[in-house]
């Protein structure tokens, strides 16, 4: 039992540590953003589950390509689908950030909030990914919808490169890690970035959240392996 | 696993009393869930939504091994 659900656990216990040392270690007092700073272990960490679970979504893709086992594409299909999830609850958290830190405190425009390219870059990736769905839903031949949007798949993937790692470093932005700003890759970068503290609970609630996030996808991907297991020869 | 829940609840009680002692030691309040600005009320909130969550996902596993057996 603890050999096999030991991570569940592992997730579970992350999670609390994240809650009680997020809301109650001290966090550095920065202008405009003060003690908003701990969403840090809760919006980003939806980012980071996300891209977690596209590229173990990505992965399966290729795994259904190489041998064709309906299995890989269910397992896929699943990944992407709590990645795109995260991705919703991602977006929908930050944008009640921005509506009290960029917006009100730092008196920017709608228009120059709206124009933030990792908005539109994760905007465009998350459509990609919604595309990849309507795709699925369109075919009633159980093999070519597996065998198209495997291939999709590993487009949309591809997609999140300049939609969401590029693009935002290239061009001026109000998240942290744009050129121009003094701030480096946000949350990776060695020194500068992150204050030391934060990085002790920001890591554990990665894990933590993304794991959450597995769990959910394994109790889809099971429950829909018993409804098509007379589907599955293998 | 129902031992294993109450276990795993033992866990986060002692979470909670090792933050409570703690706040207790900084302002010498007696009240800990009113001290600084009521946050512990925010985490006890939090707390509760994640534990309510994860027995929920919790239950779902089991139903879903329960019918991986049947079958």
């Amino acid at each position: 039992m603890l050999k096999k659900n030991g991570w569940k656990i592992l997730s579970l216990l992350l999670l609390i540590y994240t809650v009680v040392a997020g809301f109650l270690v001290a966090v550095p007092d920065l202008p405009i953003i003060h003690q908003s700073i701990r969403n840090l272990y809760f919006h980003v960490c939806m980012w980071f589950g996300m891209m977690i679970l596209f590229i173990i979504s990505f992965v399966y893709s290729i795994k259904y390509l190489r041998g064709f086992k309906l299995r890989n594409d269910i397992y896929a299909s699943n990944f992407a689908a709590v990645g795109t999830l995260f991705g919703m609850l991602g977006y929908i958290t930050g944008a009640i950030w921005a509506n009290y830190t960029w917006l009100t405190d730092q008196n920017q425009s709608l228009g120059s909030v709206l124009k933030e390219p990792k908005l539109i870059g994760a905007a465009i990736a998350l459509l990609i990914y919604g595309a990849y769905f309507v795709l699925r839903g369109s075919f009633t031949d159980m093999d070519k919808k597996a065998r198209v949007s495997a291939v999709y798949n590993i487009f949309a993937f591809a997609m999140l490169f300049p939609s969401i790692w590029i693009i935002p470093r290239l061009v001026g932005s109000l998240h942290p890690g744009a050129p121009g700003s003094d701030s480096g890759n946000p949350a990776l970068n060695a020194q500068k970035d992150l204050d030391a503290g934060m990085r002790m609970i920001f890591y554990p609630a990665v894990i933590g959240w993304t794991l959450l996030g597995v769990w959910i996808a394994t109790l889809r991907i099971r429950i829909q392996l018993l409804n098509d297991k007379t589907l599955l020869n293998d | 696993m129902t031992k294993f829940i109450s276990r795993l609840l033992l866990v986060v009680a002692a979470l909670l009393v090792t933050v409570v002692s703690q706040a207790q030691d900084n302002n010498g309040s007696t009240d800990v869930m009113r001290s600084n600005g009521k946050i512990y009320v925010v985490v006890a909130v939090c707390l509760t939504i994640l534990l309510g969550l994860f027995l929920y996902v919790f239950s779902i596993d089991r139903k879903i091994s329960k019918l991986e057996k049947e079958k």
